[in-house]
């Protein structure tokens, strides 16, 4: 990680690569293989097919949409909802990739359209927290990420759906904290790169405690983006 | 091996449906010529979005709030933490966040 000081004195040239994408990817694995797996054990157990697993997670490729269409289609849900319902609790990615847009300011729409197809919270997490927006090749690196990211969620997904049945409870071995801790992490990584303690230690507390409150009212993931936008306001009028 | 009617319906619609709030921001925004404060704002979304992710990973299950006296394992947050600000690697949180679960889940 390099200071902000770094990238405002002149302008910073750090080149970067697809290798070292791939690297900075490694982190997130655990995460995505315990959700991945879990959600393939759902899609399986709710009667979708190898293939049809593997399409989705492809296309799809996201985590709790994937379990929402699982659980849905299994309850015989109507297409439209299905879809409706995905679109709501993916809503949260126009915030990312509107966050993200002025560090591939330099790439094209159609670059962007790719970029933004393999967008994740955990690969925005990430991209957050290491890209200054200054830096040469960041959309090799970014497509490093993301191809990682990506390839080792259909894998996660396929395990599950093949292996699922034979494994024990994964809480035992605690793997689905992977994805709380890798959060906790990532917000970590991204204060202590910007060191803004004064500003952002508040974001951080409207952020929970807007989360809190929302949740009183609102499902989950509304709740997540109701908070992040509560959150962020705050810190911008912060800062007049 | 088969792949249903009804299924790639969904596909399709899940598929595309949401790649508009996935890529139009990032193919849209740096052509239009934001004011300061929605800047201010975006700057502060990474930020505002993995606290309130990780609040919900860590403290909710489902649609409900964990009883924190019953299920311990939100307890590994505090090495998470830990080891996210003394190792500054994302890698070791994650693995200390496990370690740490693993162990709650044997008490």
């Amino acid at each position: 990680m390099r200071s902000m000081k770094a990238s405002t004195i002149g302008r910073n040239t750090e080149s970067l690569s697809f290798r070292q994408g791939v690297m900075d990817c490694v982190p997130t694995l655990l995460g995505y293989w315990s959700i991945g797996f879990a959600a393939g054990v759902i899609e399986a157990t709710a009667g979708l097919s190898l293939l049809e697993i593997g399409l989705l997670s492809l296309f799809l490729y996201a985590g709790s949409a994937q379990f929402i269409v699982a659980g849905m289609m299994a309850a015989g849900a109507p297409v439209m909802s299905v879809v409706a319902t995905v679109f709501f609790v993916n809503l949260r990615h126009l915030l990312m990739s509107a966050a993200l847009a002025p560090k591939f300011a330099a790439c094209s729409p159609w670059k962007n359209l790719l970029i933004g197809s393999q967008l994740t919270d955990e690969t925005f997490g990430v991209a957050a927290g290491r890209l200054t927006g200054t830096e040469r090749h960041a959309d090799r690196w970014m497509f490093g990420l993301n191809m990682t990211a990506h390839i080792n969620w259909i894998a996660a997904n396929l395990t599950g759906a093949l292996a699922g049945g034979w494994i024990a409870d994964p809480k035992r071995y605690g793997l689905d904290f992977a994805l709380p801790a890798m959060f906790v992490g990532l917000a970590a990584m991204i204060v202590m790169q910007r060191k803004q303690y004064k500003k952002d230690l508040p974001v951080i507390a409207c952020a929970a405690a807007g989360f809190a409150l929302a949740f009183q009212w609102l499902p989950g993931y509304a709740a997540v983006m109701a908070a992040a936008v509560l959150a962020a306001i705050a810190g911008a009028v912060a800062e007049r | 091996m088969t792949v249903g009617r009804e299924f790639l319906w969904i596909l399709i619609g899940t598929a595309l449906v949401p790649l508009l709030p996935r890529a139009l921001p990032l193919m849209l925004v740096n052509r239009l010529k934001l004011p300061g404060y929605v800047m201010k704002f975006l700057r502060h979304i990474p930020l505002a979005l993995m606290s309130a992710l990780a609040v919900q990973a860590v403290w909710t299950e489902g649609e409900r709030w964990i009883s924190p006296g019953d299920n311990l394992q939100w307890l590994a947050f505090f090495p998470a933490l830990l080891a996210a600000v003394f190792t500054r690697s994302l890698l070791l949180t994650v693995i200390a966040g496990v370690a740490a679960a693993a162990l709650l889940a044997m008490v």
